[in-house]
């Protein structure tokens, strides 16, 4: 277990409240000067050495995406954009960070500006958290009236100014060429990729796109070196993590907790178990509702950490976890994350946009014992076609959970949809057959 | 996204009050020149406060012209983001999250006492057309399930017994205190903390 010295988010329950007076007895603000001094590259290359990857559930290296930045200046300005447009179904902590940490934020999106050479930082806030936002802006507020913003940020000579954007509800924007979309004013529909936001971003300039925690997580890193970030946790897998426990718990609760911690762990200890005990955890999904879920025997063993997350065929993601114990009905609760995803795909891609709605409405008659056995490979195979044939990984996030649910509790489906389908016995009315599965048949 | 309707009623006419046209002025600045466009979101976010919770067509029009920019640029936005209420709403909404991590808690129980005490349906005024609620998707407080957003504040920690008192102060013209109701400050585990104690202490 993590140290508690070793907690960067020492306030994450609010003990001392978020105000710059406490933020900086807390240490922030402290040697920003000193920091900056010390150069690009510097930076850089200690972010590089802590292994620090993205926390906003891609887990991309962020000293290597810094790098990606042009090194000079050209006829383009360049931008940092802060994603906490936080939708992901079982995640919420950059909330926290956004109400009770927010001079973390603002500390990280000067260095970070710093490095990447932009003077302006647009943070991204999803509408919904409008008091968070609020809370912000007075953050913000405090900083300008202080030096630590403006011409001359904390007297490291550079000229940032953060601006705070609302979005509106749309789940979407949390792709990062969506909510560059959504800043310049249009509805959130991704961007293809290439160009890369890092060369042509938003209006079109080089512009840095990072999740809050990672923004948040810098200055302490630079502080205390990038070795000690890379000491904790396991090479490639570093660091701590804010872990969001939701769902059929004792205690749910936000948790910073070292890279790796067991995730049996981080439910009996931090959330106080399982609602009628271990034996009672059906099953578990780690990352944010777009991971597959975890059966319970994977559970008793698995690392939360990135790679091992891949090994057992699922992701990190943002670490949000939800538990779901047996008195619910597995099924059920995947029909209504596809309905989650049915109403939040923004309709830019048919394989999206048509797929989401058809998952959705399968494992609602699933659900209800009201589909034949046939159709639960039908299901596998709508998955199949989404993931993949879509512009941004909305396509993979929606169609994993499904994915998931058929890998491990197939049987269960398939007891509950037992009955053959009407096709089947009737053959030749071609309206009912569905082609495509009568293709393969035939092969 | 979720089907939008718009409203049959519209006004003929809507111009910010001179409040809001400062606001609208100070959002513009925050982008480059010739970039006004990116202040759509918020203007229409202004709009919808100004008039009742709900953004008429007159608004969409107005704002086109304000941010020189197409006025379909504008509708496209509007009918997109599901934050935007183009039909009209309570004074008081309610919006309930009912996605997984919350509906694993019992947020459907939540529906219930809505659909008993407010309306029958989604989106339909109550009787005394003071209020009216919504299912939504995720809004990211999962740890403090079940909750819902009431206009612009969370109530966190519900059970259906909270939430017929929340609504019949509501029906008083009482706004009840936003944030947890089962006494949490934050989204620490209640009772059984096991990290950073000593600040809790200090």
């Amino acid at each position: 277990m993590l140290e508690d010295k070793d907690r960067i988010f020492q306030n994450l329950y609010n003990d001392f409240g978020a105000d710059l007076i406490s933020a900086k007895q807390r240490g922030d603000w402290k040697d920003t000067k000193e920091i900056c001094g010390k150069g690009r590259e510097w930076i850089i290359d200690e972010i590089k050495a802590s292994e620090l990857r993205g926390r906003g559930g891609a887990g991309f290296p962020t000293g290597l995406k810094w790098s990606f930045a042009p090194k000079e200046v050209g006829s383009r300005p360049h931008y940092l954009v802060i994603n906490a447009d936080e939708s992901e179904p079982g995640t919420c902590k950059d909330r926290d960070i956004l109400r009770f940490e927010p001079h973390k934020l603002i500390e990280g999106c000067l260095i970070a500006s710093y490095a990447v050479n932009a003077h302006k930082c647009y943070i991204y806030i999803r509408g919904e958290y409008f008091n968070e936002g609020q809370k912000l802006q007075t953050a913000i507020d405090e900083a300008y009236k202080d030096g630590l913003l403006g011409k001359n940020s904390a007297g490291t000579n550079w000229e940032l100014d953060i601006y705070i954007h609302y979005g509106a509800g749309a789940y979407i924007c949390g792709e990062e060429t969506a909510l560059l979309e959504s800043i310049e004013g249009k509805k959130g529909q991704p961007r293809l990729k290439p160009p890369f936001p890092a060369l042509i971003g938003l209006y079109g300039c080089p512009t840095i796109i990072n999740n809050v925690e990672t923004i948040s997580v810098v200055p302490t890193i630079l502080r205390r070196g990038g070795k000690w970030f890379s000491s904790l946790g396991r090479p490639k897998n570093t660091g701590s993590k804010i872990y969001c426990i939701s769902g059929n718990v004792n205690n749910p609760c936000n948790v910073e907790e070292e890279m790796g911690i067991p995730l049996k762990e981080l439910i009996e200890k931090h959330a106080g178990g399982v609602i009628g005990g271990w034996d009672n955890l059906k099953a578990v999904i780690p990352g944010g509702s777009s991971m597959p879920l975890l059966p319970k025997e994977t559970c008793e063993t698995i690392k939360m950490d990135f790679d091992a997350c891949v090994e057992n065929k699922t992701g990190l993601g943002t670490a949000g976890i939800v538990v779901i114990n047996k008195d619910q009905d597995i099924i059920k609760c995947m029909a209504r994350i596809a309905r989650f995803y049915k109403h939040e795909s923004c309709g830019q891609c048919t394989p999206c946009r048509e797929g989401s709605g058809w998952m959705w409405r399968m494992l609602e008659r699933m659900a209800k014992g009201e589909a034949t056995r046939d159709e639960v490979d039908m299901l596998l195979d709508v998955t199949k076609q989404i993931e993949g044939h879509t512009i941004c990984a909305f396509g993979e996030g929606s169609s994993w959970p499904v994915q998931g649910l058929i890998r491990n509790f197939k049987d269960e489906i398939i007891e509950r949809n037992k009955f053959d389908p009407i096709v089947k016995k009737q053959k030749d009315i071609p309206y009912l057959v569905d082609q495509h599965l009568l293709e393969k048949e035939n092969a | 996204m979720a089907i939008k309707k718009i409203s049959k009623a519209q006004p003929e006419k809507f111009e910010f009050n001179k409040k809001n046209k400062e606001t609208a002025d100070s959002i513009i600045k925050n982008y480059p020149s010739g970039k006004q466009q990116s202040a759509v979101m918020a203007l229409l976010y202004l709009a919808q406060k100004q008039n009742d919770n709900w953004i008429p067509l007159s608004a969409m029009k107005y704002i086109a012209k304000y941010l020189d920019m197409p006025y379909i640029k504008v509708y496209e936005v509007a009918t997109f983001y599901s934050m935007y209420n183009l039909t009209p709403v309570g004074k008081y909404f309610f919006q309930v999250c009912t996605t997984t991590p919350c509906m694993l808690r019992g947020a459907y129980n939540l529906v219930d006492v809505c659909k008993r005490k407010i309306s029958e349906e989604e989106n339909r005024l109550s009787k005394d057309g003071k209020t009216s609620w919504l299912e939504v998707e995720c809004l990211g407080a999962c740890v403090n399930a079940p909750m819902l957003q009431l206009n612009e504040d969370y109530y966190e920690d519900l059970d259906p017994k909270k939430l017929e008192q929340i609504i019949d102060k509501i029906s008083n013209d009482e706004v009840p205190q936003p944030g947890s109701y089962r006494g949490r400050l934050s989204s620490e585990p209640e009772n059984t903390r096991k990290t950073l104690i000593g600040n809790k202490n200090a």
